[in-house]
């Protein structure tokens, strides 16, 4: 067990980091747990938990706008917002219960250092695109900021969203400004049953086409929508194609009824209400679909939605995999059973000729340290990616190995 | 005569220009290349006219291998390459040096393809904003982001500076809605950032090379998201008796839980001057106009107007008057669309982009009055109020003595405002020299460091659109090819 840091406050943190920096010490980041059992194990001397910078340091409803300290669990955010009927309109995902770590411990800045975004992503852009400024220590001790709390800023290179999805590779953020949104005033569902994935994937994409402004769009083959636990559509042992409506409540009616006349061809949709809707799409964000097990390994797929189905039928061919589509078929997650190598070699294969990247989200330590977690890079991207690495962090200090096996 | 520094012209890199040009040729022949003074004076500015520099030589590329080539060369020889789109430019992000290249887009501008189920389009970035729209329209898709000049500026020059516009509110901006590039670096190594996914792999360079304003490499293709066109989209124009009211209205809308798609905010001067020349129906008699837009089927547009328009009536309207038709509606956006051009037509001025906390708004205005008043200069306020943005217009006459060397005191005298309240230096135009020597009332030491780190990663050598971004004390090593010392200085 490594030693374990816990700075209180920003300037500590920032003193601690340029302490190790000098001693060249190995730095593992971590929040409240919650991606532990995610990525590659980073190789560190240290652990240092942002869990000690807390709280909202700025709130303004009317301007759509908060900043909180980067240890702040995702939880009291969402309720502060909930309280002034507002929320994150990327509906972050808790990877935590599908990973074996505990539920409920993602922090903000997990969620920005990930760039994971639920549902609403295809309607409100990911968390990358909804952060608006970062203030962050690189593995140098510098503690710098980037961007601000106002919508448009394009006052130099974009470092606060090019920090996102780079694991607390580059730099640990300490406080994070981001968009929030309105809570929808009501929400609807429509579910079509035992559409097959190719044609199920159409009609969301028919779907996304129109002005309608879908704000989910997720699809279940069989097996997978066995596992859904809202009550209206459970137990039907049907595939399960569901569309999120979300607007004011004079004009929810009127859309819902178009979106059913633009599908009229795939069959009459099961509608499911405002409070039907919520529970339902909760499901995704604590991913209870693909729940905890050893026995399987699980992994998020990046696709353009007309190739999700042939990604999934080919790695149906070498493996017995249970997948669902989210964004439209932008996104697929897939479970597989478990084992040496999480069945990487044919699900990149599948990926790579059909464009996309794969992610291994959740598998045995041992087995995310040997095969590649994130989808390998193209030499001269990796070059880059190096550069990029090493401008932030030359020693290597920040989550060694946690992206990727040599830096 | 204007005030900002632009850095000698390297003599012996001139001198060098007869062989550099004979060795271009070799490689992408005469043709694309444009040699005489005549024209290359048609490259020796953007929309930030104060400042010319005609630049040695004028490269016309038509293939992302042309660019390849033109860039390796370049780099082989230590030339300075200025990219450059339409020239649109606000803050001479495109303005050339003496002895640099310019590599001009505009032959790089077909759409390469559309794909309509996933909802994507790969164009080449000489492309205008306005013509990926055009091409789309018929199927019932646009491309989002709306800058005033999208009639001619060009997508690259969009992705160089993280253009927005007017319904950026709900549409986001370039940075939302363009998911890949091909991009050739300072080396002539041709690579792929992001992709047709929505997802990209590893970290987020894309984030990097969008609004970097030409300082990493030369964006030669873009994969850029398509929207479902509205049902259909109505403006509502209200006027009020002071910037506090129409401010105060701004917030009571957003936290009522309606986001427009737009809200322009024009004060009295803006009015006057974009009433007189577009005649949209502007009221006259008050001190702040908000435009409102909203969109959606026609029965979701008359119940949103009609909240909004309850809510104005709390904060004392002058005027509420919603558009009637098609014709009006197009009026309405006219007027807010040619506000530079109008006033441009009655003054010079500069255009300046700062964004503030809507809660500044009344002192802000407040604030910018008095600065301009201090510099005997007169001022129109421009306003993206949904997101902050402000635009104030200050009105000078280049050819009285000293006035320009006024507007531009206060105009910086404006950004820093900005950046006090809370706000930034630059919403939507750039940096570019403009804001160049601002950047440290924005930025710590540190925080520029670490992005011209970041500059130095993909042009190790400072060779791309030099001298522009970051002030020019801090570059000057650098740009005197001495890359390590942002490596190195902690």
């Amino acid at each position: 067990m490594s030693e374990l840091w816990r700075p209180a406050a920003e300037w500590e943190l920032q003193t601690m980091v340029s302490k190790l920096a000098r001693e060249k010490r190995g730095i593992e980041i971590v929040g409240h747990g919650a991606l532990r059992n995610t990525g590659r194990v980073a190789k560190s001397d240290v652990v240092l938990t942002t869990a000690g910078l807390k709280g909202v340091t700025l709130y303004e409803p009317t301007e759509l706008v908060m900043s909180a300290r980067a240890g702040t669990p995702l939880y009291e955010i969402e309720a502060v917002l909930a309280a002034r009927g507002q929320m994150l309109a990327f509906e972050p995902v808790d990877l935590g219960p599908a990973t074996g770590a505990p539920g409920g411990a993602l922090s903000i800045g997990g969620v920005f250092a990930t760039n994971f975004s639920g549902s609403r992503r295809i309607l409100a852009g990911s968390a990358r695109d909804n952060l608006l400024g970062v203030r962050a220590v690189n593995g140098r001790g510098e503690l710098f900021k980037s961007g601000g709390r106002v919508m448009k800023n394009v006052t130099g290179i974009d470092l606060a969203r090019g920090l996102t999805g780079s694991w607390g590779t580059l730099a640990i953020m300490t406080e994070v400004t981001f968009k929030v949104a309105p809570l929808p005033q009501t929400m609807q569902t429509l579910a079509f049953a035992g559409l097959p994935d190719d044609l199920a994937i159409e009609a969301m994409n028919v779907a996304m086409a129109t002005p309608l402004e879908i704000s989910g769009a997720v699809h279940l083959p069989r097996n997978c929508a066995a596992r859904m636990r809202t009550p209206k559509i459970k137990g039907l042992d049907k595939s399960l194609t569901l569309l999120r409506l979300e607007t004011f409540a004079a004009a929810i009616d009127e859309r819902r009824e178009k979106l059913k006349a633009a599908l009229k061809v795939y069959g009459a949709p099961i509608e499911l209400d405002s409070e039907e809707t919520f529970s339902l799409w909760s499901e995704f964000r604590a991913l209870s679909v693909m729940p905890f097990s050893a026995e399987t390994s699980l992994w998020r797929i990046s696709s353009l939605p007309t190739k999700a189905a042939e990604i999934v039928f080919a790695i149906q061919k070498f493996m017995d995999a249970v997948a669902f589509y989210d964004w439209a078929g932008g996104l697929i997650w897939l479970e597989v059973p478990a084992a040496a190598d999480a069945g990487a070699a044919d699900v990149r294969r599948a990926v790579a000729v059909r464009g996309g990247h794969a992610t291994l989200i959740r598998a045995e330590p041992q087995v995310r340290s040997s095969v590649d977690v994130f989808e390998p890079l193209k030499p001269e991207i990796e070059r880059l990616t190096r550069g990029i690495k090493s401008a932030f962090d030359p020693n290597g200090l920040l989550n060694r190995g946690r992206m990727y096996a040599n830096f | 005569m204007p005030h900002i520094e632009l850095p000698e012209p390297d003599a012996g890199v001139i001198r060098r220009l007869p062989i550099l040009i004979e060795g271009l040729k070799s490689r992408v022949g005469h043709n694309l290349m444009i040699l005489d003074e005549d024209g290359r004076r048609a490259y020796e500015t953007d929309a930030f006219t104060a400042y010319r520099r005609i630049p040695m030589l004028v490269v016309l590329p038509r293939t992302t291998e042309e660019v390849s080539k033109i860039l390796k060369y370049a780099h082989e020889n230590d030339i300075k390459v200025v990219p450059r789109g339409a020239g649109t430019s606000l803050c001479g992000g495109s303005l050339p040096t003496e002895d640099a290249i310019v590599l001009c887009l505009s032959k790089m501008n077909r759409v390469i393809e559309v794909d309509y189920t996933n909802r994507i389009a790969r164009v080449e970035a000489g492309i205008t904003n306005l013509q990926i729209t055009a091409e789309v329209a018929k199927n019932g898709f646009f491309y989002a982001p709306d800058p005033s000049s999208q009639l001619a500026c060009s997508l690259g020059g969009n992705i160089a500076m993280n253009s927005g516009g007017a319904h950026c509110l709900k549409y986001g901006v370039t940075t939302h809605n363009v998911l890949g590039v091909k991009m050739v670096l300072i080396d002539g190594t041709i690579v792929e950032i992001g992709g047709p996914t929505l997802e990209r792999n590893g970290y987020d360079l894309l984030s990097l090379v969008i609004g970097s304003e030409g300082q990493l490499g030369v964006v030669t293709e873009a994969t850029v998201k398509l929207v479902p066109s509205p049902e259909g989209a109505r403006p509502m124009m209200i006027g009020f008796r002071s910037p506090e009211a129409a401010g105060s209205c701004v917030a009571a809308i957003i936290a009522a839980g309606i986001i427009p798609v737009a809200i322009e905010y024009m004060d009295h001067a803006a009015i006057e001057v974009c009433e007189a020349f577009a005649g949209a129906g502007y009221p006259l008699d008050v001190e702040a106009l908000l435009i409102v837009e909203v969109e959606g089927s026609e029965g979701e547009i008359g119940i949103l107007l009609g909240r909004i328009a309850e809510i104005a009536a709390r904060f004392d309207p002058k005027t509420v008057k919603i558009s009637s038709d098609p014709n009006q509606s197009a009026r309405i956006w006219a007027g807010r669309k040619a506000a530079f051009g109008a006033i441009g037509r009655i003054s010079d001025y500069l255009c300046m982009d700062g964004t503030i906390p809507l809660a500044q708004l009344p002192h802000a205005l407040t604030r910018i009055s008095q600065i301009c008043a201090e510099h005997d200069l007169k001022v129109a306020n421009i306003f993206h109020a949904g997101d902050g943005n402000l635009h104030p217009l200050v009105l000078y006459d280049a050819n009285s003595p000293g006035e320009a060397d006024r507007a531009e005191a206060a105009g910086e005298a404006i950004l820093r405002l900005c950046v006090e309240l809370g706000g930034c230096l630059t919403g939507e135009h750039g940096v570019g020299i403009e804001k160049r020597e601002l950047m440290t009332t924005q930025f710590s030491p540190t925080d520029l460091m670490v992005q011209m780190r970041v500059k130095t990663v993909f042009d190790p050598t400072w060779r791309l659109n030099p001298a522009k971004v970051f002030p020019l004390e801090a570059t000057g090593v650098m740009r005197a090819g001495n890359a390590a010392s942002t490596s190195e200085a902690a």
